[in-house]
C-alpha cells in the first residue's frame, strides 16, 4: 500500500491507525527540507511544534479517541494568520519576530480537526500584490517554473502544495489572493462567501474583503479543510450565523441540469492559451450535463477600480496601528511623530506605501465622495448585476487570471499591470461571494492554467459540485 | 473624479499616513497614483446618484456581545513583545503637540 | 433666571461636549474589564492593544446605557453606524478611534434647566476611550518631557459623547447644564461621572460675538477638571475672546488647554497639520438598529429623572425645588426615604434637614429604618426633645442602625425641663453675663448668643435653644 498523499487519505490512515501522524509530519518536513531551499514557500518551519502536535495525535489514536477529520495532517499557514508564539511577520519588516499572544479562529479549529502546523508561508507584504514579489524576505519560485512567480498574494501556500510538501495550506483572498496563486501553481484555490470563515487572528488588508480559505491538490481536500475552519464564530461580527451546508456530499454530486454561465461582456484582456482552456471549460461541462447559458454582468469591467479605492482606503486605516509603540519595528527618534515617521517609512515594503498613500488620499477631506464613497457605490452595481445574472445561472464561470504565470521581475515595475491580473478575481470579493480557482490544464510553456467558479453567497456545495465535475474531466482527459 | 493628484496631495496623504518621502519618492508618487487614478475614471461614466454606498457584504445588524469580563492577556508576554516598556508600560519617546 | 454674560458689549455663546465613561463590567468592543485604578496593562486584550488581527464585538449593555442616556435627554434612538476616525497618538492603540460619525445612537435631545431654559442636544454617541500616557521627567507634563509611559487599562472603555448644541449663554449656564446633566447620568445608572476622576469630561466651545451678529470664530477648551472651573475656564476664554477683538485682532481657531493655576487658557504647541479625521465606515463591526420594542423597554426602565425627583420633595416638604437641600438629597438618591419618614406622619421638612445634615455616607438605602427617624422627627416636633438633643440621638440612631428615640433619650437622661427650671437658667445666665445683658438690651442682638450659650453650658445642653432665646426677648421687652 503506497503512502497517502492526499489530505483525506492521509486522515483516514491516521484515523485507522494504518500510519501515524508522525510519519505524515515527518514525510513533510522532509520534502522541506530537500526542496524549498529552491522555492522558497516558508518563512518559518515549526519542525519541533509539529512533531510534538503529531506525537499526541497518535497518542490519541491509540488511546482510542478520534483526532478529527483532519488527523494528522500537515497544513501550511500563509504568514498573516496569528499564530501565538510562533512569528506572525506579515513578510514585513515591520513585524520582523513579532510573537503573536493569541492563535486566530482558523489555527485553533485546524487544531481540534487534527490537523498539524508545519509552517508559515510566504507572502506579498501584507497580502498586497499579485506575486510574490513584494515580501521583505524573498521571492517564492513557481514550483511549475523556477524563473516564474506563484501568482499572489498567497504565493507560498499555493507553491507549498504544488510543490507537494503539504496536501493542503491557508491562504487569504481580498482580491484574488489564494484563487490566482492557485490558477497560476495548478492547485485547487478557494475563497468561500464573507463571512463564512472567521477573520479574527487574520491580520486586515481591507476588512470587508478579507476571507481566508484553502488550497489543496484535489477538490475534495479543498471541502474538508474549508469545514474545518468555516462556522459562526461570535469574536467576528461580520461572522455569518447560518453557514452553507456540508460539502463532502457537493463533491460527487454532477452538475446534470445545472445552468453555468457564460458572462458575455466579461472584460477582455484573457491570452489566448488562457481563453482556450476557458472555453474548454464550458464544453466539459456540457458534455457533464450542464446548460450553458449567457448573462449579462455589465459592472464587472469596474470591479478594479472599486476594489483598488476600497482595498487601500481600508489598508491604510488597518496599518496605521503598525507605529512602532506596542509591537513590531521601531526606529527611534528623538520625538513619537517623528519615531512613527522613521519607523513607518523604513519598516513598510514599497508596495504597501504606495496603497497607503493612495487609500489615505482615497479618503481624505474633499476626495471621499469622489473616490471612497463612489467605490462603495460601484460595488453595490456589482451585487445588484451579480444577483440579476444568478437569476439565470446557478454558477459563472471565468479564467482565474489573464495570463499563466509570468517570470519573475516582468511586472515588478508597473502597478497597474500588476493590477490588471487580477480583474477576474476580483468582483466575487467586492460582492462577497464564493469562487474557487481548479486547475484545467495548460497553457503556454506547459504552465497550469485556473478556471474560476463563481457562486453566489453562501453557494459553496454547487460551487464544489461544479468544480470537481471540472476536475474529473481533467482526469479523463489525462 | 477629482483633478489630477499633486505634489501637494502627495505631501499632505503623506503626513496623514506618517510615511517619509523625499523629493524623488514624491514625483514618482505623483506619476505612479496619476497613472492608477486616470485608469480609475472609468467609473466617472456611471450614473450613481440613486446607488446605495455597500459597506459590507453581506447584511447583518446588531451583532453584540454579553457585558461579561473574560482573561486578560499576560502583560510580561505583551509587554515582552514592546520595542521599549518600563514599569509594566510601554514607553515612547516625548510627545510633542496634542495629537488628537 | 440665569443672565446672559456680557462683556464690553459681546455675548458669549457656548457649545459643551461631555464624555462620559460607562459603568459597564467590560470594554467597549472587548471583554477585558472595565475598571479603574489597578496596575497598569493589567486589562489588555488583542482588541485594547490593537493587536494585528484583533476584531472588535460590540457590548450589548454599553449599547442599552448609551440609549439609556439618549433617552433621558429625550433623544431619536435611531439605527446608528461606527465609523472609524483616524488620528497617530501613543494612546490611541489602532491609530483609529471606533466612534459614531453621520449616524450616531441618539439625536436631537434636550435637557431643561431649573428656570425653564431648555438646551438643545445635538447628538450623544458610542466611543471608545483611549489609553493614558505618564510624561517623565521634571514637570510631569507633556512639554520637556524625557518620554511617556503608556497604560492602555483605559483603552476601549466604553464612553458616550453628550454634543449640546451653541444654546448656552453664560458660565453660570454653562455649569448649571453639566450638573444637571451629571446627576440624570448618576440617576439612570449610567456612569458614575467624577469629573474629578476623569470618568465625566468636558470640552467647552467657546466663541464670542456682539447681540445680533453671525456667530464668531470659536475656540475648543480642553482639560477642565471641575463644574468650578468650567465657568472659570469659559469666562477667562470669552473674555480673551472680546480683548483681541477690541484689540483689533482675530480670534484664531484652535483648541486650548485650561491652566487652573494661572486661570489663563493656553494654545499647546501643535504640529501644522490640519484635522483630516478621514471618517470611514468601520468595516469590522455592523449596524445597530433598534426595535421599536426595545427602544420601548429601555424607555420604560429609565427611573424618575433628577428633576422631577426634586419638584416631588419640593412639594412634600414644602419648599423650593432648588434649595440646597433637596437638591443634595436627591442627588445622594435619598429623596424616596425622606417620602417614607413622611409616611409615618413626621414633619417632612425636618426630616428633610436630618436626611441632608447627617446622611451624607449613608447612601441612598440609610440603615436607620425610616419609622425610627419619624419617631425622632416627632419627638422633636412636639418639644419632647430639643434640635441639639435630637442631633445627638440621631448620632446614636445612626451608630446603632437603628433603635427607639424615646429609649434613647431616657438613656442620655434628655428630659424636656420644665418652665421654672429654665427661667432659674436665664436668670443665672443674666446674673453672670452683665456685658452681654447691657449690650443686648442696648440692642446688640448679636450678644444674645453668649446668654444662650451659658444656658446651655450650664444644663449640659438639655435646654431647649429656641425657648431660651424666647424667654430672653420677652425679659428684655
Amino acid at each position: 500500500m503506497s503512502t497517502p498523499s492526499t489530505a483525506i487519505g492521509i486522515a483516514a490512515a491516521v484515523r485507522s491507525g494504518s500510519m501515524s501522524a508522525v510519519d505524515a509530519v515527518e514525510q513533510s518536513l522532509e520534502r522541506i527540507g530537500a526542496s524549498d531551499g529552491d522555492i522558497g514557500a516558508f518563512l518559518t518551519v515549526t519542525a519541533s511544534s509539529a512533531r510534538d502536535e503529531a506525537a499526541a495525535i497518535d497518542a490519541a489514536v491509540a488511546s482510542g479517541s478520534d483526532p478529527g477529520p483532519l488527523a494528522g495532517v500537515p497544513i501550511a499557514i500563509k504568514d498573516n494568520m496569528c499564530t501565538r508564539g510562533i512569528p506572525t511577520t506579515c513578510a514585513s519588516r515591520m513585524l520582523d519576530g513579532w510573537l503573536p499572544p493569541y492563535d486566530a479562529t482558523v489555527i485553533s479549529r485546524l487544531r481540534t480537526a487534527g490537523a498539524v502546523i508545519v509552517g508559515k508561508t510566504n507572502l506579498d507584504e501584507f497580502a498586497m500584490g499579485s506575486s510574490t514579489e513584494n515580501s521583505a524576505f524573498g521571492v517564492t519560485k513557481n514550483p511549475h517554473d523556477p524563473t516564474r512567480v506563484p501568482g499572489g498574494s498567497s504565493g507560498g501556500s499555493a507553491a507549498a502544495v504544488a510543490a507537494g510538501f503539504v496536501p493542503v495550506s491557508l491562504g487569504s483572498d481580498t482580491g484574488g489572493s489564494i484563487r490566482q496563486p492557485a490558477g497560476l501553481c495548478g492547485v485547487v484555490g478557494v475563497k468561500p462567501t464573507y463571512g463564512a470563515v472567521s477573520r479574527l487572528g487574520l491580520v486586515a488588508f481591507a476588512s470587508s474583503l478579507d476571507q481566508i480559505g484553502p488550497f489543496a491538490g484535489n477538490v475534495a481536500d479543498a471541502a474538508v479543510v474549508l469545514e474545518a475552519i468555516a462556522g459562526h464564530d461570535p469574536g467576528d461580527s461580520t461572522s455569518i450565523p447560518e453557514p452553507f451546508g456540508p460539502l463532502g456530499a457537493a463533491v460527487p454530486r454532477g452538475v446534470e441540469g445545472m445552468r453555468v454561465g457564460r458572462i458575455t461582456d466579461l472584460p477582455a484582456g484573457a491570452d489566448p492559451d488562457v481563453t482556450e482552456r476557458f472555453e474548454a471549460a464550458f464544453d466539459a461541462l456540457a458534455d457533464a450535463g450542464a446548460d450553458i447559458v449567457d448573462v449579462e454582468v455589465p459592472a464587472f469591467t469596474y470591479g478594479l477600480t472599486a476594489y483598488y479605492l476600497i482595498a487601500p482606503a481600508e489598508a491604510s486605516s488597518n496599518l496605521a496601528r503598525y507605529d512602532g509603540v506596542r509591537y513590531g519595528h521601531r526606529v527611534a527618534a528623538p520625538d513619537t511623530d517623528a519615531m512613527y515617521v522613521a519607523t513607518r517609512t523604513d519598516g513598510f515594503g514599497a508596495e504597501v506605501k504606495r496603497r497607503i498613500l493612495l487609500g489615505t488620499y482615497a479618503l481624505s477631506a474633499g476626495y471621499y465622495d469622489a473616490y471612497y464613497g463612489k467605490a462603495q457605490r460601484v460595488r453595490r452595481l456589482i451585487a445588484d448585476d451579480f444577483a440579476r445574472a444568478y437569476t439565470h445561472a446557478d454558477v459563472l464561470l471565468t479564467p482565474t487570471a489573464p495570463t499563466v504565470a509570468f517570470e519573475i521581475g516582468a511586472k515588478s515595475d508597473d502597478p497597474l499591470a500588476m493590477y490588471l491580473c487580477d480583474t477576474y478575481t476580483i468582483p466575487s470579493n467586492l460582492a462577497g461571494h464564493p469562487a474557487m480557482s481548479v486547475p484545467f490544464g495548460t497553457g503556454a510553456d506547459g504552465l497550469p492554467v485556473g478556471v474560476q467558479v463563481l457562486a453566489p453567497a453562501v453557494g459553496e456545495a454547487t460551487m464544489f459540485a461544479v468544480g470537481a465535475a471540472l476536475e474529473r474531466a481533467m482526469g479523463a482527459q489525462r | 473624479m477629482a483633478g489630477r493628484i499633486t505634489d501637494d496631495d502627495v505631501a499632505h496623504v503623506a503626513r496623514l499616513a506618517r510615511l517619509g518621502l523625499d523629493p524623488d519618492d514624491v514625483q514618482r508618487a505623483v506619476a505612479e497614483l496619476g497613472a492608477v487614478l486616470e485608469h480609475f475614471a472609468d467609473i466617472d461614466a456611471l450614473e450613481l446618484d440613486a446607488v446605495e454606498p455597500m459597506a459590507q457584504p453581506y447584511p447583518l445588524t446588531n451583532v453584540l456581545r454579553e457585558d461579561v469580563v473574560t482573561t486578560s492577556l499576560d502583560r510580561d508576554e505583551v509587554l515582552a513583545q514592546a520595542p521599549d516598556a518600563v514599569d509594566g508600560r510601554f514607553a515612547v519617546p516625548p510627545i510633542l503637540g496634542d495629537g488628537a | 433666571m440665569t443672565e446672559r454674560w456680557t462683556y464690553e458689549g459681546f455675548e458669549m455663546v457656548v457649545g459643551l461636549e461631555v464624555h462620559v465613561e460607562l459603568d459597564t463590567a467590560t470594554k467597549l468592543f472587548s471583554g477585558s474589564a472595565n475598571r479603574f485604578g489597578d496596575d497598569p496593562n493589567v486589562h489588555i486584550d488583542p482588541v485594547t492593544l490593537g493587536l494585528p488581527g484583533a476584531l472588535p464585538v460590540l457590548n450589548a449593555r454599553a449599547v442599552e446605557l448609551g440609549a439609556r442616556i439618549g433617552l433621558a435627554l429625550g433623544c431619536t434612538v435611531q439605527a446608528c453606524v461606527f465609523a472609524r476616525k483616524n488620528y497617530f497618538y501613543p494612546d490611541m492603540p489602532k491609530a483609529y478611534q471606533i466612534s459614531q460619525y453621520d449616524k450616531p445612537l441618539n439625536i436631537d435631545g434636550r435637557l431643561a434647566l431649573s428656570d425653564g431654559t431648555v438646551i438643545g442636544v445635538e447628538r450623544a454617541h458610542l466611543e471608545e476611550d483611549t489609553g493614558k500616557s505618564t510624561h517623565l521627567g521634571g514637570s510631569g507634563r507633556i512639554h520637556g518631557s524625557e518620554g511617556s509611559l503608556i497604560d492602555f487599562n483605559r483603552a476601549g472603555v466604553p464612553l458616550v459623547e453628550i454634543v449640546s448644541r451653541p444654546d448656552i449663554v453664560s458660565p453660570d449656564q454653562a455649569r448649571e447644564y453639566v450638573s444637571e446633566l451629571r446627576a440624570i447620568l448618576v440617576a439612570i445608572g449610567a456612569s458614575d461621572a467624577r469629573m474629578e476622576e476623569g470618568s465625566m469630561r468636558v470640552d467647552a466651545n467657546v466663541s464670542v460675538r456682539r447681540p445680533g451678529e453671525p456667530l464668531g470664530t470659536r475656540c475648543e477648551i480642553k482639560n477642565v477638571n471641575s463644574v468650578r472651573s468650567l465657568g472659570r475656564a469659559i469666562d477667562a476664554e470669552a473674555r480673551r475672546q472680546v480683548a483681541l477683538i477690541t484689540a483689533g485682532e482675530s480670534v484664531v481657531q484652535q483648541t486650548r488647554h485650561w491652566d487652573e493655576g494661572d486661570g489663563r487658557t493656553h494654545a499647546l504647541r501643535s504640529k501644522e497639520d490640519a484635522d483630516d479625521y478621514r471618517y470611514f465606515p468601520d468595516p469590522d463591526l455592523v449596524p445597530f438598529v433598534p426595535s421599536a420594542e426595545w427602544i420601548d423597554e429601555v424607555r420604560s426602565a429609565l427611573p424618575p429623572l433628577p428633576a422631577k425627583r426634586r419638584a416631588a420633595l419640593a412639594v412634600l416638604c414644602g419648599v423650593a425645588a432648588d434649595t440646597e437641600a433637596v437638591m443634595t438629597v436627591v442627588e445622594r438618591g435619598q429623596d424616596a426615604y425622606v417620602a417614607e419618614v413622611a409616611t409615618h406622619g413626621a414633619d417632612a421638612a425636618r426630616a428633610l434637614v436630618h436626611v441632608k445634615e447627617a446622611f451624607a455616607e449613608l447612601g441612598a438605602r440609610p440603615r436607620v429604618p425610616a419609622s425610627d427617624l419619624a419617631a425622632l422627627v416627632a419627638m422633636e416636633s412636639s418639644g419632647a426633645v430639643t434640635a441639639t438633643q435630637a442631633k445627638t440621638l440621631l448620632g446614636d440612631l445612626i451608630d446603632a442602625g437603628g433603635g427607639d428615640p424615646a429609649a434613647l433619650a431616657a438613656q442620655r437622661g434628655f428630659e424636656a425641663m420644665d418652665d421654672g427650671e429654665l427661667v432659674a437658667l436665664v436668670d443665672a445666665a443674666i446674673a453672670a453675663e452683665p456685658d452681654a445683658w447691657q449690650k443686648y438690651c442696648a440692642g446688640e442682638d448679636k450678644a444674645m448668643g453668649a446668654l444662650v450659650g451659658h444656658v446651655m453650658k450650664a444644663s449640659r445642653g438639655q435646654a431647649d435653644g429656641k425657648a431660651v432665646s424666647a424667654l430672653l426677648v420677652s425679659r428684655r421687652s
